[in-house]
């Protein structure tokens, strides 16, 4: 029995007279009951107005202009008000990608998870309550007696993602419809999350709509993709038949953006030149610096790294483990409290104020977010011209010259020249803003997570750009990512921060097989893989508990992955300090097993799963 | 009043145009409808984009904008000339207006008194706002010790309540055309401090300010190319808000007597010169009264559609 039935569905912008521009343009498709069915597209496929319609709902400005959309039988499209109303109280209910925006920071989450039993009259409070915390342990939250009674503030991210679903499945909806609900978290978070999505929805039977671009998240959701591109659809079937044999281009370019292959390594420049950029023993932090030097919110603490002429080093971690802090020291925007920054073996000062105009021109930063990294009101001209009037003194025709290369060498065409970033796409204007940091010939490029923000095709599309980039141009780059296949595909060396500390230094092939440091592991271990059935392969092996722990000492130094750590050793990480030790890989990580115990345990792992 | 409600400083209010779906789509787009619209004049783009009583507001002000210049030249009467017997008089053929408490025509004298309303709130309200965000610009840009002595200057400012502060100087130093700009200056100076001081704060944290530091930029090329542009829409909403409020705040001082003093008049004297008529409905108070209103109301309908704009402008061309 079919419980969504979808067809010839159409929903448009503006209204006449303006001109319409049609976001969905005629859309088919059906999901049986208690099957998973994924809507997987870029932005602008129209995949987050599809689930919408699903509500009976368009977003303002839009409407639905035509086709039919049937919740088990019912046409929701031509239902007045108060029957949508009464359709979302107990037939359909959606989880939206950002749940932080979806609290009411003023009030408790167990009111409101329990709010739509209440408003739709359809529990008594008490009863509400039962079912809420029943949904809590579900979904496998901490505490889920006393949790309720918390802020959302009080919660982690990936906790309140969860709470956001309870919210939605309080009145066991028929439908559940999630858009993108796992895009803003870390990846290890976002393990959690699906597990717990998934084990709710089984569980349940419930029907549900899955939203996302990421297409390893919906191989382990879904039992049905539909590939969405420009509002029409491209693919519709199975899962396992879309990610093996694709039918169509769109989806097979898709399969490609996420599985690159690797780069060759950057043939190291030999000699006893000195690195480019050297870090040694640098902490930095935000607020009150005390007697000692050390800021009271510590951000940074005893980070040591190289980066030699002509590579890459990908700076990897979860959010909050300083990586941003780390670029943002070197380009000067934020003081450092210990500890030594060498630029060409060179001392480069903390503060900018006392940089040179050279120094300031080799290192350049480029920032995750595109569209607050370009003055709105200046056109791509300026922007790209100041540069290079600032450092080379170009002006007229010279440095509109200058000008055209740059934007031929990041591919965008030179009409964009007289426009303003509002006019740009995404996609563009990170090119504009790679563009702007090139303009200044810089020695070392800091880029902070300048693909996270694009979809995957787009994104793919700038990793190639900076890989050609440095091969002809030859600078280097301090790459900062949370996404370990994007460090993967670009970096010749790796180093993991973990709370500031930097745990696991190496070549990138010590990403690729254990030992690796169990943080490192973790991360890799997080990252879905393209296959369906991962998730619950990987869900029985974590399941283990963490071994028992006593007390710490009191002691800065010791180990900050202790608290998460699944072969943390009671009387050592709790107790001593580790150090840094060298694994048979090359690479250091800071840990007190060996590395005959760490490939024992991980191999172990691989093996289970 | 520090985090007003109309920054633009957020990103949501980019339009990130639709994508064709090809792989480097991004790569390659059409122009033509951006290069359209910077062709037509800035006039017809404000008609266009505006709402009716955006147009309304903008018609009513320049309106009062002419009159203040032209005014004095086609006034049928000179300005403090007794012309009638008759005082209070109704509308009439000779006196459209009526007649004051002296006999003098009363459209002549509105249209004399508009010089004077309008340009001195005009030039108060432009050096309050320049002053204002200038020392905004400054504060947001310079260390955190400089914004704090600021800040508290004019803290200290802002907390004297405007129309005593007005009395007291002018009670001490006489009234005079330059003096009373001052005063009104001087008055709403902290407020636009206040205002523009915290929408550049909150460009300063914006990524492209953080780039152009770590550039090696001077404090006064990023004040004046990466904040000022972007925060010059509030600032002009801001402007045309204080600007009615100098217009209530010169009026009001001209009711108590210490503005423009006579014979020549601003609509404030003028209301309460004729005060004496109210009780028979003389036009003679009313209609300089008429006059505050349709200024204030024109002016707010403007900068409320203006407001509007300066949102969607940096939606980019859409």
């Amino acid at each position: 029995m079919n419980m969504i039935e979808v067809k010839g569905l159409r929903v448009v912008a503006g209204t006449a007279p303006d001109p319409v521009v049609e976001i969905v343009k005629g859309v088919d498709f059906t999901v049986k009951k208690g099957e998973v069915l994924a809507l997987i597209g870029e932005s602008g496929s129209g995949k987050t107005t599809i689930a919408l319609s699903l509500l009976g709902h368009a977003r303002g400005g839009c409407s639905i202009a035509g086709g039919a959309v049937k919740i088990g039988g019912v046409d929701v499209l031509s239902l007045d008000e108060k029957g949508r109303r009464a359709l979302r109280a107990r037939t359909v209910a959606y989880v939206a990608q950002s749940a932080s925006a979806g609290f009411n920071p003023a009030r408790t989450i167990l009111d409101q998870v329990t709010e739509p039993a209440l408003l739709h009259k359809l529990m008594t409070p008490a009863a509400a309550r039962a079912k809420a915390v029943d949904l809590f342990r579900a979904l496998a939250l901490p505490a889920p007696e006393t949790i309720g009674a918390r802020y959302p503030h009080q919660v982690s991210g990936g906790q309140l993602q969860r709470l956001m679903a309870a919210m939605a499945l309080i009145t066991d909806p028929a439908v559940v419809v999630f858009d993108e609900p796992t895009t803003a978290l870390d990846v290890t978070t976002q393990i959690e999350v699906l597990a717990a999505f998934k084990r709710v929805v089984r569980e349940l039977g419930t029907t549900a709509v899955y939203v996302s671009h990421d297409l390893a998240v919906v191989a382990q959701m879904a039992d049905r993709i539909v590939v969405l591109n420009g509002g029409t659809v491209r693919e519709n079937g199975a899962t396992a038949q879309v990610l093996d044999t694709p039918a169509d281009e769109y989806t097979q370019q898709l399969l490609a953006a996420t599985r690159r292959p690797d780069p060759e390594l950057a043939s190291s420049v030999a000699g006893d030149q000195p690195p480019l950029l050297e870090i040694r023993n640098l902490s930095a932090g935000y607020g009150r610096i005390d007697a000692r030097g050390v800021p009271a919110v510590r951000v940074l603490d005893d980070v040591s790294l190289k980066i030699a002429r002509g590579s890459t080093l990908g700076v990897i971690g979860e959010s909050g483990s300083g990586k941003t802090t780390l670029a943002r020291v070197v380009a000067g925007l934020v003081d450092r409290a210990h500890g030594q920054v060498l630029l060409d073996g060179k001392p480069l000062p903390a503060k900018l104020s006392e940089r040179t105009l050279d120094q300031y021109r080799r290192v350049q930063i480029v920032f995750q977010n595109a569209d607050t990294a370009l003055n709105p009101s200046r056109t791509i001209a300026d922007i790209l011209a100041r540069p290079m009037n600032f450092y080379h003194g170009l002006r007229g025709a010279a440095a509109h010259k200058r000008m055209l290369e740059l934007l031929d060498l990041v591919k965008l065409p030179a009409s964009v020249a007289t426009r303003q970033p509002g006019g740009l796409s995404g996609g563009q204007k990170q090119r504009v803003n790679l563009a702007r940091a090139l303009a200044a010939n810089p020695a070392l490029i800091l880029c902070d997570e300048v693909t996270s923000a694009l979809d995957t095709v787009v994104g793919a599309a700038i990793l190639d750009l900076l890989g050609e980039l440095r091969r002809e141009l030859g600078v280097s780059y301090m790459f900062i990512s949370h996404d370990i296949s994007t460090v993967r595909a670009i970096c010749d060396e790796v180093i993991v921060l973990y709370a500031g500390q930097c745990v696991e230094a190496g070549q990138r092939d010590a990403l690729s097989a254990p030992p690796y440091h169990p943080y490192t592991g973790l991360l890799i271990d997080s990252v879905p893989a393209l296959r369906p059935g991962w998730l619950d392969s990987r869900r029985a092996l974590t399941a283990g508990a963490l071994p028992a722990m006593g007390p710490a000492a009191d002691s800065q130094e010791l180990c900050s992955f202790r608290a998460r750590c699944t072969a943390r050793i009671d009387g050592k990480c709790n107790v001593t300090p580790p150090s840094m030790k060298k694994l048979p890989s090359g690479a250091e990580i800071r840990c007190h097993h060996t590395a005959a115990e760490l490939i024992r345990m991980q191999t172990a792992d691989t093996v289970a799963a | 009043m520090n985090r007003p409600a109309t920054s633009h400083a957020t990103t949501v209010l980019y339009g990130v145009p639709e994508e064709g779906g090809k792989p480097c789509a991004d790569a390659v787009q059409d122009a033509p409808v951006e290069m359209q619209a910077a062709t037509r004049g800035p006039l017809r783009r404000f008609v266009k984009r505006s709402s009716v009583l955006g147009l309304i507001g903008l018609a009513i002000v320049v309106f009062w904008l002419g009159v203040a210049f032209i005014g004095p030249l086609v006034a049928p009467y000179k300005g403090g000339a007794v012309t009638s017997t008759e005082i209070f008089g109704l509308y009439s053929a000779a006196h459209p207006l009526g007649t004051d408490y002296l006999g003098r025509d009363m459209l002549s004298r509105v249209l004399f008194g508009t010089q004077y309303t309008v340009g001195l709130a005009l030039a108060a309200t432009l050096l309050a706002s320049c002053v204002g965000t200038f020392f905004g610009l400054v504060a947001a840009v310079s260390g955190r010790w400089f914004d704090e002595i600021l800040c508290r200057l004019f803290d200290a400012l802002i907390s004297i309540p405007s129309k005593v502060l007005a009395l007291v100087v002018i009670a001490a130093f006489g009234s005079s055309v330059p003096m009373l700009i001052m005063v009104a200056a001087l008055a709403y100076i902290p407020g636009a401090f206040r205002i523009s001081r915290s929408l550049a704060v909150n460009l300063m944290t914006l990524e492209y300010v953080q780039v152009a530091k770590a550039r090696g930029e001077g404090l006064f090329y990023i004040a004046r190319v990466e904040v000022l542009p972007n925060m010059i829409h509030p600032m002009l909403a801001d402007f045309g808000l204080r600007f009615v409020f100098i217009v209530l705040l010169l009026s009001g001082l001209s009711f108590l007597g210490l503005g423009v003093q006579p014979p020549n008049a601003d609509w404030g004297s003028l209301v309460r010169e004729n005060i004496g008529g109210l009780a028979e409905g003389a036009p003679a108070v009313l209609m300089p009264a008429v006059a505050i209103a349709t200024l204030t109301i024109g002016v707010n309908l403007l900068i409320d559609s203006l407001h509007r704009h300066g949102a969607r402008a940096h939606g980019g061309a859409q």
